[in-house]
């Protein structure tokens, strides 16, 4: 398995992360060495193997769909980098 | 008087409980010592010595009053990986910024609700993606042991580096760590500590900044195995914020250290015996099977035949997962933003100045395997995988009620000599990441130092939920050990 700079561009895009054009080159170095390390798992025979969950049998627990907790804007707004009036203040999303 | 900061956790409630002294004293010793070794050793990024002191003498009025808990009056370090309300909670990473918890981990609270004392947050490899602590945004930190007749700086191991260097260097009586593929263990092995990951579910993954959070599980770190008992029974328990979270109630463990493992029997598996192990690490192997049989203990010969498929199953789990956990930060709600021309350019830039570049590989790597077409080819297959290597062990533990392995391949190695290629960094959890992959829990155990002067540390593997047969394997290898060297004082 070889990973082209194309494909880490894409992979850049999609995990929203700039990657400068000078490296994308080594990256696609190290991720297609670190692929093909991983390709070894296609010698396992996992024919009718049930992908793993948990070590303990659990299921989900359910809960009441009720309100628990709230009424805390101030918390909720303590670390946001920009503020206003009880509000996040964001870049413009909708041209 | 003597030096408080160089008793065991047991020794310091002892003497806390008998009124020897107070926790404000003992408290005290620790801020004096920190302030003295930190700027050397880099243990702590934040340290809260006004704090410590609040809780040390609201500790000495609980004793008075004959209301102390568990852990009343104990000072301890918390990784920077738990959310402390009011304490600066970063995981290391600089995309969190100054990020303040309006929020208490679940584990932390259990802490400080048996009275412990909070000295301060420990260096970590950013988002704990790491096996040295040189991910860090605060740079690394410095493992108190060297080789001998050497002054280059070692690492401690990671991610809890900072966690294993302060115990070892008496900078706390012990300190919650976590680990997500030996993250615990290892670096316990490199600074001659014990450590100790649960049965993933023990422990509340709530306030705990998410990594892989199938694999994740918060424990201590402490300087002897009966500390490490103790903080684990403080640790573990049942939350409702965790849907994870086991209702199981938190057995006495610290009762088991002693009581050693006759008729015990203990798997040694063959697939452990790696290529270019040194030959020490090898031979204290041999010296804990003897030291186990000559306890009591029967020695038994099992198979885990997919021990070799678990790092690379593990480098698709943990990065997936990874990379739809910190999706997250977008610099939107809280953290470091870096505005661009447009929202995208805003998130991208955010992302790019915020995520180190171990960071930005493990999400590139998580992306790439969930990217569309890839799913069922990387992760699905990853995880049936898991479900083989948990089969082994089940497989194994048919006839053994614990395994005993080495803990990692190398004793601790200076910084820069394996950064060079993440394929061989990688390969430092190769013995503990198995029991993250199967849920199981472990412990690390110092036994013995090597040829120049470094600790290495032997594994107990149990079986699911039996925490107990760990502390009860290692309180034997501990005894026989007798393992009581201390680095030399640099610092």
């Amino acid at each position: 398995m070889s990973v082209s700079k194309d494909d880490v561009r894409k992979v850049a895009r999609l995990s929203r992360i700039a990657v400068s054009e000078d490296r994308l080159e080594p990256l696609a170095n190290e991720l297609t060495s670190i692929m093909g390390w991983i390709e070894q798992l296609n010698e396992v025979d996992v024919d009718g193997v049930e992908p793993m969950t948990s070590v303990v049998d659990a299921t989900l627990p359910m809960r009441d769909d009720v309100v628990t907790d709230g009424n805390i804007q101030d918390q909720v707004l303590a670390n946001a980098p920009k503020s206003d009036d009880g509000f996040f203040v964001v870049p413009k999303s909708v041209e | 008087m003597t030096d408080l900061t160089k008793l065991s956790l047991a020794g310091a409630l002892d003497g806390l409980r008998s009124r020897s002294f107070s926790s404000v004293e003992l408290t005290q010793a620790f801020i004096d010592a920190i302030e003295a070794s930190n700027d050397t050793l880099n243990a702590y990024v934040v340290k809260t010595p006004e704090k410590a002191l609040e809780m040390a003498a609201a500790s000495d009025k609980r004793i008075a009053s004959g209301a102390a808990g568990a852990l009343e009056g104990a000072p301890l370090g918390v990784k920077d990986l738990y959310c402390t309300k009011g304490v600066r909670t970063t995981a290391c990473s600089n995309i969190l910024g100054e990020f303040t918890p309006t929020y208490e981990s679940t584990v932390t609270q259990q802490l400080w609700d048996r009275g412990a004392v909070m000295l301060g947050k420990l260096n970590m490899d950013e988002f704990a993606m790491g096996s040295s602590n040189e991910t860090s945004r605060f740079g690394p930190p410095a493992n108190p042991w060297r080789r001998s007749g050497s002054n280059q700086t070692l690492t401690p191991g990671g991610s809890s580096g900072g966690s294993a260097a302060a115990v070892a260097s008496d900078l706390c009586l012990g300190a919650t760590a976590s680990d997500t593929g030996g993250s615990i263990r290892q670096p316990a092995a490199f600074t001659g500590t014990v450590g100790i990951k649960p049965t993933y579910g023990r422990a509340s993954r709530y306030g705990m900044v998410a990594f892989a959070s199938s694999l994740d599980q918060a424990g201590p770190i402490a300087k002897t195995v009966e500390d490490s008992a103790i903080l684990l029974e403080a640790m573990c328990g049942h939350d409702a914020k965790d849907s994870t979270s086991l209702p199981e109630p938190v057995p006495n463990w610290r009762d088991a250290v002693h009581r050693g493992v006759e008729g015990m029997r203990i798997g040694i598996p063959k697939e452990y015996r790696v290529d270019g192990m040194p030959d020490e690490i090898e031979a204290l192997w041999s010296q804990g099977v003897e030291w186990l049989k000559a306890q009591g203990a029967e020695i038994v010969d099992v198979s885990l035949p997919h021990t070799k498929y678990a790092l690379p199953a593990y480098y698709i789990v943990a990065p997936a997962e990874a990379s739809s956990n910190l999706a997250r930060y977008d610099g939107m709600r809280y953290g470091a933003r870096v505005s661009g021309d447009n929202l995208v350019n805003t998130y991208e830039g955010t992302r790019s100045a915020g995520f180190g570049q171990e960071v930005q590989r493990r999400l590139m790597i998580g992306t790439y395997v969930l990217s569309s077409g890839y799913y069922d080819a990387y992760y699905l297959r990853a995880q049936k995988v898991r479900t083989k290597i948990l089969n082994d062990f089940q497989n194994a533990f048919e006839s053994c009620d614990a395994l005993l392995t080495p803990t990692c391949p190398s004793a601790a190695f200076a910084y820069g000599e394996k950064a060079g290629d993440p394929v061989q960094m990688y390969l430092n959890d190769i013995f503990t990441v198995t029991a993250n992959l199967a849920g199981l829990p472990g412990i690390s155990v110092p036994a013995a130092l090597d040829g120049q002067g470094l600790p290495l540390g032997l594994q107990v593997i149990g079986k699911a939920l039996d925490e107990e047969a760990c502390f009860r394997v290692g309180g034997a290898l501990e005894q026989a050990a007798g393992f009581v060297a201390k680095p030399d004082k640099w610092w």
